[in-house]
């Protein structure tokens, strides 16, 4: 089993581990509940060094990302920013979801850790035509530091370099192999940092001497879910288009000339008649879960992930519906029919219950 | 691990019985069991008069993270449920062993609770 470099305090800190995509990763040291409320209230800080980094060298590397990222990299061309968006097959499936970082003239890819195979090598393969070496960054290690008192945390760590508090959000900057985002998974402020596993023992002692709290990833995923955020493998697989997986507004067609992998597929499919991602509120007694059937005057879906949201004090889900849905629905639990609300994925914004 | 009262027995599955004094048989899940599962956040209980079986799913309990099914470890009717979990499940987490208790039943078969795990066999069980 794969560790990361905070293994040793993970498991010093008593944090519970479990098997993630063959990583061995805290699922969380205290409460998972007391740890999302800290990321909500304060500060927290998550190793997610499992993740998949990859670093690109040489070639036409703006061409490289043109052609196999379905969002348009020319958006953050000369803005030192990162951009979130979908790696699509030829028919438009889903093979993952990423973020790229570009500052000064670097590039640095952040993706999945269970997709990390099947990406390298389909990088690979669609690189070799841009001249562009792909390098896998297995050295380096991601913290996240996420919550209303992050960023105040983050400028007090003495290695840290002062011009992040200029950062604005999705703004991103290289320090050497270092590289520093104002980007997250939670639905919070924060930065993201990716450094090299040799410097982040440091920094996370750093970190919680300052306050942050250790998070696992069972709370990873509730912020992530109340902040109506995707999880690749749950929400998308390969046999989902963007369309059908709320990633329509990463689909970026302006520049009619270029041509991304799975771009005719995605002009081939009525967007009218695809399924959504639609936020649930479970208004009865219960627990959504993945995998439940859902039930709308004009149609029926799936749960997609479901919780308990600590913040709403209710089970949340994602579910992929029929379109036409209206306010109310039903939801299936062992064989009892259970009422749902539909609302927007983004159950938070910034921390602080949707409207 | 230490802490498991003297005067319950268990199954593998992590569920505990004892024995009132009255005969009736309370119900519960050990304190190994809510740690591994976490913050508990809803509990689906058996109805009262509702028959259940040995080693057969009686109840529900949901943590954050996920569903599990709770074994009843002997055969019996449901004479009592615990309606302190309705409102607040995380009872389970807190006090596991008595104010956490899932159910009481009227038992079928008393030879079901000679078989069931001593706490001594059960901490060896979880330390498997």
């Amino acid at each position: 089993m794969n560790k990361t470099a905070l293994h040793n305090a993970h498991i010093n800190l008593g944090a519970k581990m479990v098997n993630f995509s063959n990583w061995e990763m805290p699922i969380s040291y205290t409460s998972l509940i007391e740890e999302h409320h800290a990321v909500r209230n304060g500060a927290g800080i998550f190793d997610v060094s499992h993740m998949s980094v990859f670093d690109f060298n040489g070639g036409d590397q703006v061409a490289f990302f043109e052609r196999i990222f379905a969002n348009d990299i020319k958006k953050i061309s000369n803005d030192n920013k990162a951009i979130y968006g979908a790696l699509l097959n030829e028919k438009g499936g889903i093979l993952d979801d990423l973020i790229i970082y570009h500052a000064g003239d670097k590039f640095r890819l952040v993706s999945n850790c269970s997709t990390r195979e099947q990406n390298r090598q389909w990088y690979e393969k669609h690189a070799v035509e841009f001249g562009v070496e792909v390098i896998e960054r297995s050295d380096m290690g991601i913290l996240a530091i996420q919550g209303p008192d992050a960023f105040n945390k983050i400028l007090s760590i003495k290695e840290m370099n002062p011009q992040v508090k200029n950062l604005p959000s999705f703004g991103c900057m290289f320090d050497g192999d270092k590289l520093y985002a104002r980007t997250g998974y939670t639905g919070e402020d924060g930065l993201e940092l990716i450094v090299p596993s040799r410097n982040i023992s440091q920094l996370w002692d750093q970190a919680l001497s300052l306050g942050c709290v250790p998070i696992g990833l069972g709370a990873r995923d509730t912020l992530r879910l109340e902040a109506g955020l995707n999880l690749y493998g749950n929400d998308m697989t390969i046999d989902n288009h963007p369309y059908e997986s709320n990633l329509g507004w990463t689909i970026d067609m302006t520049d009619q000339n270029r041509q991304f992998i799975g771009k005719e597929a995605l002009l081939s499919i009525d967007q009218t008649k695809s399924q959504k991602i639609v936020g649930i509120i479970l208004q009865d007694k219960g627990v959504l879960r993945a995998g439940y059937e859902i039930n709308h005057d004009r149609g029926k879906g799936l749960v997609l992930s479901g919780s308990y949201s600590p913040t709403l004090q209710s089970s949340i889900g994602l579910a992929r519906v029929d379109q036409g849905y209206p306010k109310h629905g039903k939801v299936m639990i062992r064989n009892k029919v259970l009422n749902i609300d539909f609302v927007s994925p983004r159950f938070l914004e910034r921390g602080k219950i949707s409207e | 691990m230490n802490d498991v009262p003297a005067d319950l027995k268990f199954l593998s599955s992590h569920e505990w019985a004892r024995v009132e004094s009255d005969g009736t048989i309370t119900i519960g899940i050990s304190d190994h069991a809510q740690d591994l599962l976490g913050d508990i956040v809803f509990v689906e209980l058996p109805e009262v008069g509702q028959s259940v079986d040995a080693e057969s799913d009686a109840a529900i309990v949901e943590s954050v993270k996920a569903a599990s099914d709770v074994y009843s470890p002997l055969s019996g009717e449901v004479i009592e449920v615990n309606s302190l979990l309705e409102d607040q499940p995380e009872i389970i987490n807190s006090s596991p062993y008595e104010d956490g208790w899932f159910y009481k039943l009227n038992p079928s078969d008393m030879g079901e609770f000679d078989n069931l795990l001593s706490p001594d066999d059960y901490i060896d069980v979880c330390e498997d």
